[in-house]
């Protein structure tokens, strides 16, 4: 492979789109969780939901900050490595991008301070008004981002005029055919995340805290942790049938990459479900596979004799590479069902009521604590991947979308953001890892007057140093 | 009317005004509030004694990234209503607005973890020191850069990775640096009492001399890069109703001058931001309309009128909400940044 500047660029794309995506699959369902925590608080006087709430909002606040500081990055790459790529879609992506900004602008201005340091200020109501506000906020971001990257994989509502898309329909654009369901999937996914990241990270502050710790820290993280388990059981199956239909939607509208995911070759009725492969691209076959016959035409198609398309549909040069795409798909779709497995399993402990105490489910259920960003980063490899060589579905090819900029320069950038990314997410990282090991403060440790007395910023809301030992506060030099 | 974009009728001549009107306001809101902050950065490491450096980040903490949100929405606009120009300049203007962009990412961060660190401290006041150096240095380029004009095909850059990187790109990048330390000493004054107030008004003074150097310094440059600027300025009837610009500026630095001297508090600030606001005025006379120099109008690059007006609905709610709002946190953070600052407060009265 040469390295010139369009490798580089896909490549520093999915660096830092990858890097990215972490923050905002973590916040868009923190922002939820902590909406149904306040409400909770609210509705029971419970002063438990109140600490957890100030628990997981410094959580909320460094991932926040983070996302932030790696979306700036995402707005201008698309002008500078994907040049051509803003040419041909503009009239048409450009507005839609604008929303998201629009939105995540006036989220960032209007209600953040206020969630973060203004709940003594502006009180119980207007505070929990505020936190919604965030919520809906971080949801409409996303439905502006899928509705983009969906138009990308399924265009419509557009004509092509002087070599450039215009936009005819703006209706049809925003809500292109993929848009609604990959949005529910994404919007799942990240609930999903959400809720196995704050079990995990409950079952490891349970399992530090055997004996010893103060009743009610123990109590905060039981609570969390069964309210996002029974998140976690009862939406895994719904996020199984979304994807499903969503599949649907693929073999419907890209069966070149549905060909990918299944690593099916020839054009077929009754396909077997391949669960393994090898496939050879040279070839043009699989060396080897496992898979259930007929099944896979069966989840495809709801009928045993369904016909599924083939790779070799289409020329070689409009095809994408099968590897990742197969792989990444069985990895997402993986990691699923060992979610399904640890919600049944969480089930069967709730009726022996040995939920908190069985050490093995606790283990594996903090082991899940990253599986929701695996599968979100695998499903979005599949995704990706999955709809080359073009980057608007069957009208701009990838190689026609890149900058005119020199591979040198996109050589030095891409250093440089893997260095500095490096740096300062480590740092980052490395603080929300001390903020998890402090756990939830009691309930008489809150000290109401602090709140609001902050500078507004993300993360002044977590008040830990960054060094010293965990929870030791830091004063500024006099 | 402007003799320019005269083909084009109705909306399809209107939008693109409005358009640049609306991106030239959220550009001049990104340089005046950013440029404070990346000053007082600037100034930072100069500022050595005692608690001055908490007190300078204190007085901008509240506030920071908020401003910075005007920069995303000024590239966000940019690709949403003139992509032409999006995809021309952004390539030809790859190396110093991906520094720029770094250079942001580490000075943001700083700020955050500088509150959270003792012993690491110093790293993070290199980094902030640095960072805002270098983000107000490439932003500066980018000006020079723009003034210049690019290589194009009429939808491609077509130059250069290092087209931008001239003499007079580099003074602008200098010119940059001296003015945002000006905006930010006088924030300083604003913001500050004793010693540390004393120190900012000679800073004030030593940046505002090397201002005006810098202001000449570009102007006089101008005419030698060959764009034909300089008869815009002086074709009668034109001189008539632009001789005032320099003058007014003038005027108002001597102004900022005596103010300085005679112990002001407040006014100096404003002042700077009026000498920022003419010396961007004067460059929209000198670039009007051509949105990526030398040779394409606002009107060649914009999207089409349907995409500028769906664009529209959504700027027009969301524009003036964050005007008020940036107000109120202002207002909330009135007033000078206490001179001990303790534990949790912010160091305000």
């Amino acid at each position: 492979m040469e390295f010139d500047a369009l490798i580089l660029s896909r490549i520093q794309f999915a660096f830092t789109i990858a890097f990215h995506i972490i923050f905002p699959a973590f916040t868009i369902g923190l922002a939820s969780w902590l909406a149904a925590l306040e409400f909770n608080w609210l509705r029971t006087g419970n002063p438990l939901y109140r600490n957890l709430f100030r628990f997981w909002v410094k959580v909320f606040a460094v991932s926040f900050g983070l996302g932030v500081v790696s979306g700036i990055v995402m707005s201008y790459q698309f002008g500078t490595n994907w040049s051509r790529f803003s040419d041909f879609t503009g009239n048409v992506l450009g507005p839609v991008i604008a929303y998201e900004v629009i939105t995540a602008f006036f989220l960032e201005a209007a209600f953040l301070g206020i969630m973060l340091f203004g709940w003594e200020r502006v009180g119980d109501r207007l505070h929990f008004f505020a936190t919604c506000m965030v919520a809906l906020g971080t949801l409409l971001s996303a439905f502006w981002i899928l509705s983009a990257n969906s138009w990308m994989q399924t265009p419509d509502g557009f004509a092509i005029e002087n070599g450039k898309a215009v936009p005819v329909d703006w209706f049809k654009i925003v809500f292109n055919p993929s848009f609604p369901l990959r949005y529910a999937h994404m919007v799942m996914g990240c609930y999903l995340t959400t809720s196995f990241a704050v079990a995990g990270m409950s079952a490891w502050m349970l399992l530090r805290h055997p004996h010893d710790a103060p009743e009610v820290k123990l109590a905060g993280s039981r609570r969390s942790m069964s309210m996002a388990l029974w998140f976690a059981t009862i939406f895994v199956p719904v996020q199984i049938v979304i994807g499903d239909l969503h599949g649907l939607g693929v073999l419907k509208y890209q069966p070149t990459k549905l060909a990918a995911i299944e690593g099916n070759w020839e054009r077929q009725a009754n396909m077997p479900l391949r669960l393994l492969a090898i496939p050879d691209e040279a070839a043009e076959t699989n060396r080897f596979e496992i898979g259930i016959p007929k099944i896979g035409s069966w989840v495809l198609t709801h009928a045993f004799d369904g016909v599924v398309p083939g790779l070799k549909d289409v020329p070689r040069d409009q095809r994408p590479p099968v590897w990742p795409v197969f792989y990444s798909f069985r990895i997402m779709v993986g990691l699923g069902f060992a979610m399904l497995g640890i919600g049944l399993w969480s089930l069967y402990l709730r009726m022996k009521r040995t939920l908190f105490t069985n050490r093995t489910f606790l283990t594996a259920a903090m082991l899940m604590t990253p599986s929701g960003f695996g599968a979100v980063l695998f499903g979005w490899f599949t995704a990706e991947i999955g709809r080359q060589p073009y980057v608007v579905y069957g009208i701009l090819r990838t190689a026609d979308a890149v900058s005119p900029v020199t591979a040198g320069a996109v050589t030095a950038s891409l250093l440089t953001f893997v260095v500095v990314y490096a740096f300062v997410f480590g740092f980052g990282s490395y603080y929300l890892a001390k903020l998890l090991r402090r756990g939830p403060d009691p309930v008489d440790d809150i000290r109401g007057d602090d709140i609001g007395k902050k500078p507004k910023r993300p993360f002044s809301v977590p008040d830990e140093g960054l060094e010293g030992r965990p929870g030791h506060k830091a004063q500024p030099a006099e | 009317m402007f003799g320019f974009g005269t083909e084009y009728e109705g909306l399809a001549f209107w939008l693109p005004l409005v358009w640049a009107g609306l991106l030239a306001v959220a550009v001049a809101m990104y340089v005046i509030v950013d440029g404070f902050d990346l000053g007082v950065g600037i100034l930072f490491k100069a500022a050595h004694n005692g608690n001055w450096r908490d007190r300078m980040m204190f007085s901008v903490a509240p506030i920071w990234d908020g401003n910075e949100t005007w920069l995303i929405l000024g590239g966000g606009g940019l690709f949403a209503v003139f992509h032409v120009a999006y995809a021309i300049l952004m390539p030809a203007l790859y190396v110093p607005i991906t520094l720029m962009l770094i250079a942001l990412i580490f000075r943001g961060v700083a700020f955050e973890f500088r509150f959270k660190s003792e012993r690491s401290k110093f790293l993070w006041d290199n980094a902030f020191f640095f960072g805002s150096l270098f983000a107000t240095f490439f932003q500066g380029m980018v000006l020079g850069a723009f003034v210049q004009g690019f290589a194009h095909d009429g939808r491609q850059f077509t130059g250069g990775t290092f087209d931008f990187l001239t003499p007079f790109s580099v003074l602008t990048g200098i010119s940059l640096i001296v003015g945002y330390a000006l905006l930010g000493a006088t924030w300083c004054v604003m913001k500050t009492t004793g010693e540390l107030e004393i120190w900012a008004r000679r800073m004030a003074t030593r940046f505002l001399v090397a201002t005006v150097i810098a202001m000449t310094a570009v102007s006089l440059w101008v005419p030698f890069l060959g764009r034909q600027i300089e008869t815009r300025w002086f074709s009668w009837p034109n001189i008539a109703f632009l001789a005032p610009i320099p003058l007014v500026t003038a005027y108002l630095a001597y102004r900022l001058f005596r103010d300085l001297e005679e112990g002001r508090h407040v006014r100096p600030f404003f002042l700077t931001i009026g000498l920022f606001l003419l010396g961007y005025l004067g460059l929209g006379i000198s670039l009007f309309p051509y949105n990526v120099p030398p040779n394409l109008t606002i009107w060649q690059t914009a999207n089409t009128v349907s995409s500028q007006l769906f664009t529209l609905v959504g700027f027009a709610i969301v524009l003036p909400i964050t005007f008020i709002y940036t107000a109120y946190a202002y207002y909330v953070f009135r007033g000078k940044v206490a001179e001990k600052i303790s534990g949790g407060g912010y160091g305000y009265h």
